[in-house]
Parts: C-alpha cells; sequence; structure tokens
C-alpha cells in the first residue's frame, strides 16, 4: 500500500490525496512525503496509522523524510506506529501545541477517559467543549459499537490557528459501513456509497429497521453530526470500502440552513470507486468562530427535522388496504 | 429515589454501557415499582443523544403510561435538556 502526504491535504483537497492512494498489496505500508512542506489533516493520519496496524510496526517505511514540518507526524505519534526511528527532535510536551495525538480507544472505558482529557489538550474554553465531547463521543461510540474489530478506533485532532478551526479524524480497520447495514437495511446497501448515504438518514440504525431504534439504538448519530457540520458550515467526510461521501460548505449567504432528512439533498461530493479501504474512515473539521458557542440552540435546530424525518418515516410505514 | 449521575457518568455522559446499567438496574425497576425518581445532572455539563437514549428510550416505551410522571429531571444544563426533549419526542412517535 502506497500514501503520499503532501502540502495540502485538508478536506477539501481530498480527490488529490485519493490519486495518490494505494490500497492493495497488503503486506506493507509506504507513505511518502513532500519534500518540502507536509501539510496533512489528522483524518490522513489516523488512515495511516490504521493501515500500519495492519501490515504491522516492521512494513511501514517513510523514506525520504526531508520537509522540516514533518516533525508534526512525530508530535502526532505516528512513529509509535512504525518501527522506524523519527529524525525530529521535538518537545513533546510544548503546551502550545493543541492537538491530539494519534490514539487508540478500545474501551467504553477508555473513551471516557479519552473525552475528559482531550478539551485540555486542546485548550478550549468550555463553551466551546460541548459541540467538541459531542461529536468525538457519538463517533468513537459508533466504532466500539458497529466495527466488529478488536484494534478500536484510531483518533486524533488538531486546532488549526489561522482558521480557528478543530480537525478530527476518526477510523477503524472494522466492517464498514456497507456491511454493518446490510443484516436490516439490505435494499439501501447495493453499494458503499448508498450505504453511508442510508446511514446518514435519520433513524436507521444497523441494529434494527424500528424508525425509533431499540432501547440502546436510535439510529441518530451520524444524522446529527453532519448536520452539525452542516449549521456551523464545516466540512464532513465519511470514507468506507470503495465509497465516499462528503459534505461540502453551504453559501455563505444562507444564515439558516434548512437540515435536510435525506444527505442526496445536501451540497455534497461522493465517489463511488475510491481505493477499497477495509473499515471507515470519518473526518469533521470544527470552526470555532461559529455557533458552536451555543450548542443547545444548534441541537434545538436539529430536533425539528429529526422529530420530522422520523413523523415521516412513520407514516412511511402505516401498513395500507388494498383496494381492487 | 434521587439518581446522582455525576456519580456514575463524571462530567459528560457519553458512555452507552453506563446508561444501559443505570436503566436496567435503577430506571426501569423503580418504574415496575411505580416509584418517583429525579434524575439530578448536577455538575454534568452534557450528554450525547446516543447516552440519553440508552437511558430512556426503554423507559418511555415500556411505560409510557407512567414514565412522564414518574421521572423529573433536575439540574439539567440546556444542552442536555434539548437533548432529553429530542429523545423524548422522537421515541413518542415512533411508540
Amino acid at each position: 500500500m502506497k500514501m503520499y502526504f503532501s502540502n495540502s491535504d485538508y478536506l477539501a483537497y481530498f480527490d488529490g490525496f485519493l490519486n495518490k492512494l494505494n490500497l492493495t498489496n497488503k503486506t506493507n505500508l509506504t507513505i511518502e512525503t513532500h519534500p518540502k512542506w507536509i501539510n496533512v489533516h489528522p483524518a490522513i493520519l489516523t488512515l495511516a496509522a490504521s493501515l500500519a496496524l495492519q501490515v504491522g510496526k516492521d512494513n511501514v517505511q517513510i523514506p525520504n523524510l526531508t520537509a522540516s514540518s514533518g516533525s508534526y507526524l512525530d508530535s502526532m505519534g505516528l512513529f509509535n506506529f512504525t518501527s522506524q526511528k523519527s529524525p525530529y527532535l521535538i518537545n513533546k510536551k510544548d503546551p502550545s501545541g493543541r492537538f491530539i495525538p494519534l490514539t487508540i480507544i478500545k474501551t467504553p472505558t477508555e473513551q471516557s477517559q479519552f473525552i475528559s482529557e482531550m478539551i485540555p489538550l486542546l485548550h478550549l474554553p468550555p463553551e466551546k467543549a460541548s459541540a467538541i465531547k459531542y461529536v468525538v463521543g457519538e463517533l468513537i461510540r459508533n466504532v466500539l459499537e458497529h466495527s466488529m474489530n478488536k484494534s478500536g478506533a484510531i483518533v486524533a485532532a488538531q486546532y488549526y490557528k489561522k482558521s480557528n478551526t478543530i480537525r478530527i479524524g476518526i477510523c477503524d480497520n472494522g466492517i464498514g459501513i456497507r456491511q454493518s447495514l446490510s443484516k436490516f437495511w439490505p435494499g439501501h446497501t447495493k453499494n458503499d456509497v448508498d450505504a453511508i448515504k442510508w446511514a446518514l438518514t435519520p433513524g436507521v440504525s444497523g441494529t434494527t429497521t424500528n424508525a425509533g431504534g431499540t432501547g440502546d439504538n436510535a439510529g441518530a448519530g451520524l444524522f446529527f453530526i453532519k448536520s452539525i457540520a452542516k449549521v456551523t458550515r464545516n466540512y464532513f467526510m465519511i470514507y468506507s470500502g470503495s465509497g465516499i461521501y462528503k459534505l461540502l460548505l453551504r453559501d455563505k449567504r444562507s444564515e439558516n440552513p434548512r437540515l435536510t432528512i435525506n444527505p442526496e439533498d445536501d451540497r455534497h461530493s461522493e465517489r463511488t470507486n475510491a481505493p477499497y479501504l477495509h473499515g471507515t474512515l470519518v473526518a469533521i473539521d470544527l470552526t470555532l468562530d461559529s455557533n458552536l458557542d451555543e450548542f443547545d440552540k444548534l441541537l434545538a435546530k436539529i430536533r425539528t427535522s429529526y422529530g420530522d424525518a422520523i413523523r415521516l418515516r412513520q407514516k412511511r410505514q402505516y401498513r395500507r388496504f388494498k383496494f381492487i | 429515589m434521587i439518581l446522582k449521575m455525576f456519580k456514575y457518568i463524571g462530567d459528560y455522559g457519553e458512555n452507552k454501557d453506563t446508561a444501559r446499567k443505570i436503566r436496567l438496574e435503577i430506571i426501569l425497576p423503580c418504574l415496575e415499582k411505580k416509584e418517583n425518581i429525579t434524575i439530578d445532572f448536577k455538575n454534568v455539563t452534557g450528554a450525547t443523544q446516543s447516552f440519553i437514549h440508552a437511558l430512556l428510550a426503554d423507559p418511555i416505551r415500556k411505560y409510557p403510561e407512567i414514565v412522564f410522571d414518574k421521572i423529573t429531571f433536575k439540574n439539567c444544563t440546556d444542552d442536555i435538556k434539548i437533548v432529553i426533549q429530542i429523545v423524548e419526542e422522537y421515541t413518542q412517535e415512533s411508540l
């Protein structure tokens, strides 16, 4: 397998990253890098780490690492996933970092500990913390519950001062969204991107066809997170199997965006032919100067559209008389 | 009875296993006995929808006649309040 870290691997340019991603030959992983400047989204680092777990430390190479900004890879803990030594000398306790290095979470207890420790690491004020805790909590839980893989969730995040944004990535080596949904929703899992879009639909869970979910699952998590990204005008992307769904930025002029039930109706891009990823990668950006301060108001917006969606699905499930 | 959530979940509710345990071991048995429960979120700053769903969806489904009279919430932040309202709404929609 091969991947390339460029100087602009943001979610906006994820297609560029994909063009150089090769996920065949799963015995080794080579990470090539831009010679002068490396700038990668934390989600790409979580992908690299999850692929490294698949092939084993001794089979991961990062050759010709010459970019001075490559020390970022060290700070983020990528060298913990390879036997190769870091060529950089860094101060790992640098308090100005405002990042969460690559972390593996395998149990709900580790999840709770991570959630409580992550906010101080990102130096976030309490009013900004709720949305970040919410998003990360839901995404990690999804992996622990649905990925069916013991290697757990790999998480990383980074604060970017220039854009005042937290970028978050979570990746796993699990069964993927399509297989997770296929038991109860065979008609909605014809390909990976169909399955991703169905998973983003309110009330869709991999554990039941009931619109209200089970006692433990509602099928609301991903819809909420997509909605948070949409209202705050941020990127949100899911990559699973050969499918990718990416929520694009909504028009700046629309102050009160309408939350749509069908992810097809959101401004998005999708791919059905991405290199096949065994597992799921979720990436989200959260701009801190957006309306994250009033998280309850943001949730109230989502509440209305979620209620509408469930009512609509309930009606769709009404049995009908036959007229002859 | 008074259920002090901070004791079980710390300052944030996201662990569904804990929610399920509280539901099965405390909330549902109380409702079975038609006892009043005050769920106190003092010092808890927030909770995910998944957590609140795991805590409340089953009690609403199993005891729709009495659950809203028997359970009372205390010291909820605005974030927690709205998540509880979301779960109570969609759960009743799907009854």
